[in-house]
């Protein structure tokens, strides 16, 4: 199993990087997380980041166009806060598992 | 003996790294409903990923990228042996049979939350997807720029195709 070192506590998280149980994320580790895909987050990064997290507690299948509907960013602002694949890098640096949409 | 295993297994790793997609190219001629759905899936997927993605659409393939019939599209009844099979293709043949093959399909797919064909350019394009029109079909079916959807960036040659396919890691996709 991988892990990663984080203010002295163990994180599990799967081949890909992805965090295996959303409760051990915390702001502070999204940092850690973002600055691996070099990206400085923003309070508009957190507000994404913390929507995805709320749908994905809801059970909901997230998909980028379900992001540019949310009312806090439209697509082409999705793209520019988590360039090069933006529902995959913010689902990661948000603790939650891997998208599975294809649209 | 293990040294030169690693070794090996870390040349497979940078080759597997090097060999990474890092542009697709599709090229849709279809103007059937599923034809160019999976042009825009995969153009869509693409971006998603990360992947660069140029969108070329030629002959019948235009017709989803004019303002009139890209919300429109049919799928073909006839002619289709995968269409539900045992139909018979009188029957198939039908006056509105096609209309309300594609209306049903239409609804599957909304269900699936999969957007309409402007939806899906728009998303495209947002994405920083690129979208063309062929001069060629487009002077054939006497189209015009303005007739086009505004995603449409440009009416080009095929020359102007292949140089949208330039680089490393490139891919082009013919449907």
């Amino acid at each position: 199993m991988e892990t990663l070192e984080f203010n002295n506590k163990t994180i599990a998280v799967n081949e890909e990087g992805y965090l295996k149980d959303s409760a051990q994320w915390s702001p502070e580790l999204a940092h850690q997380l973002a600055k691996d895909v070099n990206i400085n987050l923003t309070d508009k990064h957190f507000q994404v980041l913390n929507w995805l997290r709320s749908k994905q507690a809801e059970g909901i299948a997230l998909s980028i166009r379900k992001v540019g509907n949310s009312g806090i960013v439209d697509i082409k602002e999705f793209y520019q806060l988590f360039p090069g694949g933006p529902l995959k890098i913010s689902s990661k640096i948000a603790g939650i598992p891997k998208p599975v949409s294809c649209i | 003996m293990n040294d030169t295993l690693e070794k090996n297994q870390t040349k497979v790793q940078e080759l597997k790294v090097k060999a990474k997609v890092k542009k697709v190219l599709i090229i849709c001629s279809k103007g059937k409903i599923e034809d160019v759905y999976a042009a825009l899936v995969m153009a869509n997927g693409a971006l998603m990923e990360g992947i660069e993605a140029k969108m070329f659409f030629t002959f019948f393939g235009l017709e989803a990228i004019t303002k009139k019939h890209a919300d429109h599209l049919h799928t073909a009844t006839v002619g289709n042996p995968a269409f539900m099979p045992g139909m018979p293709t009188m029957v198939a043949g039908l006056p509105g049979f096609e209309a309300f093959a594609s209306y049903m399909m239409k609804k599957e797919m909304d269900k699936l939350d999969m957007p309409h064909v402007t939806e899906f350019l728009q998303m495209i394009d947002a994405g920083g997807g690129e979208i063309y029109a062929c001069k060629l079909a487009a002077d054939m079916f006497h189209l015009k720029k303005e007739d086009f959807l505004p995603e449409v960036k440009a009416i080009i040659t095929v020359g102007d195709m292949y140089a949208l396919a330039d680089g490393e890691g490139t891919q082009i996709i013919f449907i």
